[in-house]
């Protein structure tokens, strides 16, 4: 039996539907991150975890046991929230306290745990500091702490990292990471950042208009997108639509406009005459010279149109001669080179069928 | 060097004139006020001369002395500051659910309900207090009721009017919006996601109320107090309308010294007394509410 179990659950909002029959197993230790793009449906799931909002149909179990009826004060399950909401007429020891106090702890063990919460996060001697005296960071962590300290079996983390500066944000997850290792508390983290939940999680939901797409771990849901959005979502993707020619010995033939006939690996045996798009990662596709040797399944010649150099690698939109468009990614591996290739110039690009996911659509 | 000369002139001519308007109006006749406490009293009324006829100045401490050894004047005080502080509470227990409901009522229908708090305002205050002498009146409904309630109890019939009842009644709903307008101001700015989090950390309904809503809520509390505390110790329309005879609070009391008794030297002792009163009890609410504010900052 799973920890949490989210069975058939909808939530309307007039003619709105917020969440659609989502149904997903979350098992005690993961670390599972509700992922979409604003309006998905992940944050009012995340509530309607907590208690704050009821939903209209479908049932959420903890344990086993059907949480409907229990106000949020009366469920195990604690929450950070966006904008910390800490006790700003409290210390950082107040602030931790307070569930304590509410769970009706013995005083005499509050300070200890207190103590122990905020040696978790990392924030030892702030406890007499009040929150305004605190960066974002260090403010992060006590609602960190305050959520934590009465050990629950579930904390749900709503875009927790989304108000700090990049640098500080991949410092926490790096944290974050480390504690719920440490704590081994199962945690529910909802996010529209796709490289925050690759980097977190162990298994991601992919929420869009209050359905889930795909739940996987971030390496199947990256390389195995299921679906058009899924792939479009998570990271950056060339998704080239066509007619499936042809099937033999589990390779398709489709024709795609501006590029002609292209050959893609596909798992299950694709239907000839039906529609479908081959999802394509621009670090999986090959940018060379033209005069270059040995060739590819799938090999085009084109030119530079755009290109936009990140420092690390270099992305580079190419025009094919028969006017299709694709993304390439270059890793900018020679030193004091900024780029291999300028606008403009003749370019072959080119990948393997197995490079390419076939989605249907 | 012109332009800082420049600054310094429209600087002097914005803060000139109600500069000049305080001193003329408010600091010279409360420096006359403390003068004329040291005089004596003129024999039809007014100051005596400051100069007597056998050339001695004529200052003393007579008043004052007047205003320690009679007992009455101290008990009227007392009774004063004890009405003004039942005043103050009465306010902020009807005052505070007020301004929560419309504190945290749609949007739309809040200012419809902050018109209707200050809607009083709009007539006069005197007809306000002579409504109440018919609400309270033998005749009225209230009166009736109440004593027909007392008569199945085999108790005397009571007056409503003209009882500290009605005195504290009055005084309560004249000063009511005073106490929900800086309430309202404090609530409505309260982040709704700290009674979330409140809730969430396992605090039920009565707990997020003390612990975080009231905490927070009391710079608008002291503000409230300030502005129902001050007005209520020195007002003496309601007690000579509403008040019966010993229902006097020490408003009445520098009033007759003015112009029944015609004793401005005491008028202005007991004056004086309530002026410093009022100062020290607000000089120390806002102590207070600096020392709560260093210890433990809650948003304004």
């Amino acid at each position: 039996m799973a920890l949490l179990e989210i069975q058939d659950v909808v939530r309307r909002f007039g003619d709105f539907t917020a969440v659609d029959r989502v149904s997903i197993d979350i098992e005690a230790g993961e670390f599972f991150t509700l992922l979409g793009p604003s309006g998905c449906g992940k944050t009012t799931l995340l509530r309607l975890i907590a208690g704050f909002d009821r939903p209209d149909g479908g049932r959420i179990l903890l344990n086993g046991e059907d949480l409907a009826g229990r106000p949020p004060e009366q469920r195990p399950v604690r929450t950070v929230f966006q904008s910390y909401a800490l006790f700003p007429h409290m210390t950082v020891e107040g602030n931790v306290a307070f569930p304590l106090k509410m769970g009706k702890v013995p005083d005499a063990q509050i300070p200890e745990r207190v103590k122990a919460a905020l040696d978790d996060v990392r924030l030892q001697g702030f406890g007499r500091r009040f929150p305004h005296e605190l960066s974002g960071g260090q403010k992060q962590r006590v609602a960190i702490a305050r959520a934590l300290v009465t050990h629950p079996p579930l904390l749900l983390l709503d875009e927790p990292l989304a108000a700090l500066d990049a640098k500080l944000r991949e410092e926490m997850q790096l944290e974050l990471i480390s504690l719920q290792h440490e704590v081994g508390i199962t945690f529910v983290y909802v996010t529209h950042d796709q490289t925050e939940a690759l980097a977190l999680s162990h298994r991601i939901a992919v929420m869009n208009k209050g359905r889930v797409e795909q739940i996987d771990e971030p390496s199947r849901l990256y390389g195995y997108p299921k679906s058009r959005f899924v792939a479009d979502f998570i990271g950056h993707c060339n998704l080239l639509t066509g007619r499936v020619k042809a099937t033999r010995d589990g390779v398709a033939e489709l024709e795609i406009e501006g590029f002609g006939p292209v050959l893609a690996a596909s798992e299950s045996p694709a239907t000839s005459g039906s529609t479908m798009s081959i999802a394509l990662r621009p670090e999986k596709i090959r940018i060379r010279r033209p005069e270059s040797a040995d060739a590819f399944d799938n090999q085009f010649g084109g030119k530079v149109a755009e290109m936009l150099y990140m420092g690390d690698v270099t992305v580079y939109k190419v025009h094919t001669d028969g006017g299709g468009t694709v993304e390439a990614l270059l890793a900018n591996s020679a030193p004091g080179r900024a780029r291999f290739f300028e606008i403009g110039d003749r370019v072959d690009v080119g990948w393997t069928a197995g490079a390419g996911h076939l989605l249907d659509g | 060097m012109a332009a800082l000369a420049e600054t310094t002139k429209s600087r002097w001519l914005v803060s000139g004139p109600p500069l000049l308007y305080l001193i003329a109006f408010f600091a010279l006749p409360a420096l006359i006020m403390v003068l004329a406490s040291f005089r004596s009293p003129g024999e039809f009324g007014g100051l005596a001369p400051l100069v007597d006829t056998s050339g001695q100045v004529d200052l003393n401490v007579e008043s004052y002395t007047r205003f320690l050894t009679e007992p009455v004047y101290a008990q009227v005080f007392l009774k004063s500051v004890v009405v003004a502080l039942l005043t103050t509470l009465c306010c902020l227990l009807l005052g505070y659910p007020l301004a929560m409901v419309i504190a945290r009522s749609p949007k739309r229908r809040r200012d419809l309900l902050l018109l209707l708090v200050i809607l009083p305002f709009w007539s006069n205050f005197l007809i306000r207090v002579y409504a109440w002498m018919i609400i309270l009146g033998p005749q009225a409904m209230l009166s009736r009721a109440v004593n027909s309630v007392l008569a199945v109890a085999g108790i005397e019939p009571v007056s409503l009017l003209f009882s500290p009842f009605a005195v504290l009644v009055c005084l309560v709903y004249v000063h009511l919006p005073f106490m929900v307008l800086p309430l309202y101001a404090n609530l409505e700015k309260h982040d709704q996601a700290l009674l979330d989090a409140a809730q969430d950390l396992g605090a039920n309904g009565w707990q997020r109320f003390w612990k975080v809503t009231f905490p927070l809520s009391l710079p608008g509390v002291y503000a409230g107090a300030a502005l129902v505390f001050i007005p209520a110790l020195g007002i003496f329309a309601i007690p000579d309308i509403l008040g019966g005879p010993d229902d006097s609070l020490i408003g009445n009391l520098i009033k007759q010294q003015f112009l029944e008794t015609r004793d401005w030297p005491f008028g202005s002792v007991l004056s004086i007394v309530l002026t410093v009163a009022a100062l020290l009890l607000a000089g120390l609410v806002a102590w207070i509410g600096r020392a709560r504010t260093e210890k433990e900052p809650a948003r304004a």
